[in-house]
């Protein structure tokens, strides 16, 4: 339009610049955000290992490991909603599995489609009561919060008298659905960049001359999956205009003919899908699920989105935003390890540098979207 | 705009500040190891192990830091030693709280060449299973085993386990051994009582109030203790109903010294911490190295014996 003065100017419309219209995306703030922790991090922990293929293993999992949550966490907090209960739904996911493969000897992928298909529906009950009783779904997930834990301790103890379930692994070996979850994928390249001596290498042991990074884990790749398909539903689908109409003003959404019941139960859904993932995940790569995983993961699926820039109100936010949140977060407290900072004031640190990018992030949003 | 920018600046370089310094003190000459634990920031009990890695660490000259996960979620934890493994330690210090979650991590750490020391939960067999150089600590179930045959002796018959930590499978034994030195089944005698102070006074209450026929406690560390030694006073039963507890702490020397208590079973954490950085330390300076694992527990404290334990209760004991 700037190219072509002559053409007929709409008044109504605001003239913006095109660096200024660049810039006005939720995600700025964290792009800033990342970009900073790392020049952060790289200064003053770039000799601890942090950035060998080990240490960036490390704080790329961990990072991914939110990322998943947060995904889910995101789309449901543009819809204008909370869900409180993500933590307990990974306890909950994770025991469902075990219970059905070790114990009861179903096969892994009856298994795992088992705990989706009851994560999913305790998502849509926990949407369905928030939509039809109209209460705030902080305290329907609240509910549930407490409600899934106490049904994960109560399962486990009740069918193995233990809060450990052990010996998935042995399960889930051979199993197609299982390899989706915990396997690895590109070990081959790895395998012969340790060859080339591109990768560290294990001294001892039995697996003398493996690289010790020997291929990206599956829980990586379904945090990258999971970003580009909820990016590409919130920005380029009709439906992701539903989600943002009903974040932003359920009402007037409604009077337009968007659908936001529906919209907000399956975006519960989806949250719980994405714990489910998580879950899965966990319990195929560490062989045991136990009734107290996924503690205050909740809360941290809900910083990484706010940190990427989302309002807690609804109806703004971006999925790349909440992945680089994920990213911000899992850097900076797998990096303040690195950084030897002193243990009893560890958390003081991870919640100060997440409090100043989130303040960081709305100064840049108010500044670029000229709101007061 | 530009001023909102220099503030930030600012703000960012007030906030890393107090971050460098602390990292400019670690690096001090000498060896660096790593222990991490199992326990939620919530387990004071594990002060004595910071205490005693700390005091070994100065006198050795070494330089030691203390992990764990915030939750308690062992998950998480075997992220940290991963993390551990991957900033290059010349020893790692750690427990085995899930073997099928941590044992993973642990191998690698030890294939890639780091020493690895088991603490506090775990076995033997364990430990030598996953190459680590040895194993310090309290045999969990043998502990329990000989707190039951003691109360046995005493007299005692039934009895409520109050359990703050039913998601580690190991230190469950301990009731698992209890009730077999008593000779009763378990049953349902084990409470899970969560973490909180309150939350564990009453269900002790509740339970002691539906079961008034209990005739001992065992609660299985400080967490747990404390708020029973409460409850028990509120209800008028301390020193009338048989208590025993694991570990040691201010308020539970306090209760053997007034009779609520009858024993407390040390397995001497202090020894877990610093034996295992001065074994370390002298490993990588002199290859030298003990030849079997270490027991640092069972010690039965009773109100006889409580001179040196009440001086650095929650210190050093």
């Amino acid at each position: 339009m700037s190219d072509t003065p002559q053409a007929v100017v709409d008044e109504r419309v605001q003239k913006q610049s095109k660096l200024k219209k660049a810039l006005i995306r939720p995600e700025l703030g964290s792009i800033c955000g990342t970009i900073l922790v790392f020049v952060f991090f790289f200064l003053v922990a770039a000799d601890s290992g942090m950035f060998s293929a080990e240490g960036t293993m490390n704080w790329t999992v961990v990072s991914a490991q939110f990322a998943i949550i947060a995904v889910g966490a995101c789309l449901l907090m543009i819809a204008g909603e909370f869900d409180l209960s993500v933590g307990s739904m990974i306890g909950f996911s994770g025991i469902v599995i075990a219970l059905m493969s070790v114990t009861y000897g179903f096969p892994m992928w009856v298994a795992i489609l088992t705990a989706f298909a009851v994560a999913m529906a305790i998502g849509w009950l926990n949407g369905y009561i928030c939509v039809k009783t109209g209460l705030p779904s902080f305290i329907v997930t609240l509910a549930f919060l407490y409600i899934l834990r106490g049904l994960t301790i109560f399962l486990s103890i009740a069918t193995t008298n233990k809060t450990i379930i052990g010996g998935v692994k042995e399960a889930a070996e051979g199993d197609p659905l299982a390899a989706l979850f915990g396997g690895k994928v590109l070990t081959g390249l790895f395998s012969w960049m340790g060859e080339q001596g591109w990768l560290a290498t294990f001294k001892g042991g039995s697996r003398a001359g493996q690289p010790i990074v020997d291929g990206i884990p599956m829980l990586v790749v379904w945090a990258i999956v999971l970003v580009i398909f909820g990016h590409f539903l919130l920005t380029r689908t009709r439906f992701g205009n539903w989600i943002y109409a009903s974040g932003g003003d359920a009402q007037a959404a409604r009077y337009v003919g968007v659908p936001v019941d529906r919209v907000k139960i399956l975006m519960f859904m989806f949250t719980a899908f994405c714990a489910t993932v998580f879950a899965t995940c966990q319990v195929i790569e560490f062989g045991s699920a136990a009734a107290d995983r996924g503690l205050l993961k909740e809360f941290e699926a809900i910083i990484s989105v706010v940190i990427g820039g989302a309002l807690l109100t609804g109806g703004y936010g971006s999925v790349v935003g909440a992945a680089l949140g994920a990213l911000i977060f899992g850097v900076v407290q797998q990096g303040l390890f690195f950084a030897n900072v002193e243990s009893s004031l560890f958390r003081v640190f991870l919640g100060t540098i997440l409090l100043l990018a989130v303040i960081l992030n709305t100064y840049i949003r108010r500044m670029i979207t000229g709101e007061r | 705009m530009r001023t909102t920018w220099k503030r930030l600046a600012v703000a960012a370089a007030i906030a890393a500040l107090p971050l460098a310094g602390t990292i400019g003190t670690a690096q001090a000459e000498g060896e660096k190891f790593i222990l991490v634990s199992h326990a939620p920031d919530s387990d004071s009990w594990w002060n004595t192990i910071k205490n005693g890695i700390t005091l070994a660490g100065e006198q050795m000259g070494v330089e030691v830091e203390y992990r764990n996960p915030p939750t308690g979620d062992i998950a998480d934890m075997a992220r940290i030693i991963q993390q551990a493994a991957a900033s290059n330690p010349d020893g790692i210090i750690t427990t085995l709280a899930d073997p099928d979650v941590l044992s993973g991590p642990i191998q690698d750490a030890v294939d890639k060449g780091i020493p690895v020391i088991i603490i506090n939960s775990g076995t033997p067999e364990k430990a030598a299973e996953l190459g680590a150089l040895m194993y310090v600590g309290q045999p969990e179930y043998d502990a329990g085993l000989a707190a039951g045959q003691r109360a046995k002796r005493d007299g005692v018959g039934s009895f409520l386990c109050v359990n703050h930590v039913i998601s580690n499978p190991v230190v469950g034994e301990r009731c698992a051994g209890f009730a077999d030195g008593l000779g009763v089944d378990l049953g349902s005698s084990m409470i899970d009582s969560g973490q909180d102070p309150a939350e564990i006074k009453n269900k002790v209450k509740a339970y002691l109030s539906a079961n008034p026929e209990t005739e001992a406690v065992l609660t299985l560390g400080p967490t747990s203790a404390d708020p029973t030694i409460d409850a028990l006073k509120e209800m008028g039963k301390a020193g009338d109903i048989y208590f025993g507890t694991f570990d040691l702490g201010t308020e539970i020397v306090k209760a053997i010294k007034d009779g609520t208590i009858q024993w407390g079973i040390d397995q001497q954490p202090f020894l877990q911490a610093y034996l295992p950085v001065i074994i370390l330390t002298n490993y990588q300076r002199f290859g030298v190295l003990p030849g079997n694992n270490i027991n640092s527990g069972p010690g039965f404290v009773t109100a006889d014996a409580l001179g040196k334990v009440e001086e650095f209760a929650g210190e050093y004991r």
